[in-house]
């Protein structure tokens, strides 16, 4: 297996709604300028878009990290999501679908995961929840 | 009209177009716009137009298809239209079901689905 080079990284936070927003339309138009078709982006930026939204909702503020990946026939884009939230209890049955504290129909996180190539969570309760998210183009 | 979502009236039909991002006190606002004018004006069609959105996600999804849903209890029928491929197909794909709303291609379409629609009833 080809080991992953990171070629860039952007740091940006995660601490009022308009954040949101920018988080998401910085991976849009990473994706974008990258040669991502309409359908990859789409769903690249709106797991982004779910996952920065679940910070500021259930854990007030957090970061989100973007970052450009390359494997030599491979490209990818990997942003990962990071709070010191309350954490996620019933992990399974989020991931599941359909299963909500907040108000929402619960498909953000299981929904996310059906949108990309990769998708890691990781959570401890009381102490916060890092997902990471990677979409892949080849070359 | 207390939000920034313009909404037309023609006859007894709303006619929206939701373009900008929507924020927790946008969505707000223009559900409540949407329910006033509603009730105003004796509407009985609502058409909302989303060929200006990029993204919808289950948050703007949610907030559509709330309108859709509330719009109804008020005896008005809601058409979505102008939804982008690559859109429907990210909906889709999560999962996210969007009841309450009928949908058409664009606006001519949404219009004439409305149309099809009332004479039904």
């Amino acid at each position: 297996m080809t080991p992953i080079t990171v070629t860039s990284r952007r740091e940006m936070p995660v601490e009022v709604e308009d954040d949101v927003i920018l988080v998401r339309r910085a991976v849009r138009d990473l994706a974008q300028a990258r040669g991502f078709d309409a359908f990859a982006s789409a769903a690249v930026t709106t797991a982004t878009s779910e996952l920065t939204r679940n910070i500021w909702v259930h854990a007030d503020k957090g970061v989100a990290v973007i970052e450009e990946l390359s494997t030599g026939d491979r490209y990818g884009i990997r942003v990962t999501f990071r709070d010191e939230g309350p954490g996620i209890a019933h992990v399974d049955r989020v991931l599941a679908g359909g299963f909500s504290t907040a108000r929402s129909l619960g498909l953000g996180l299981s929904g996310s995961r059906r949108l990309v190539d990769d998708f890691r969570l990781e959570t401890t309760v009381g102490q916060g929840t890092t997902v990471e998210i990677v979409k892949w183009k080849s070359i | 009209m207390s939000g920034t979502i313009p909404i037309l009236r023609m006859g007894d039909v709303l006619l929206t177009t939701v373009h900008v991002e929507l924020r927790d006190a946008v969505a707000e606002a223009f559900q409540a716009d949407v329910l006033a004018a509603i009730e105003k004006g004796q509407i009985r069609g609502l058409v909302i137009d989303i060929s200006g959105l990029d993204m919808v996600d289950t948050y703007v999804a949610r907030i559509l298809a709330e309108t859709g849903r509330m719009a109804r209890l008020m005896g008005t029928v809601t058409v979505l239209c102008g939804m982008r491929p690559e859109i429907a197909a990210t909906l889709v794909r999560m999962g996210y079901p969007m009841d309450g709303v009928h949908a058409a291609l664009d606006l001519d379409e949404g219009l004439e689905r409305l149309r099809s629609l009332r004479g039904r009833r």
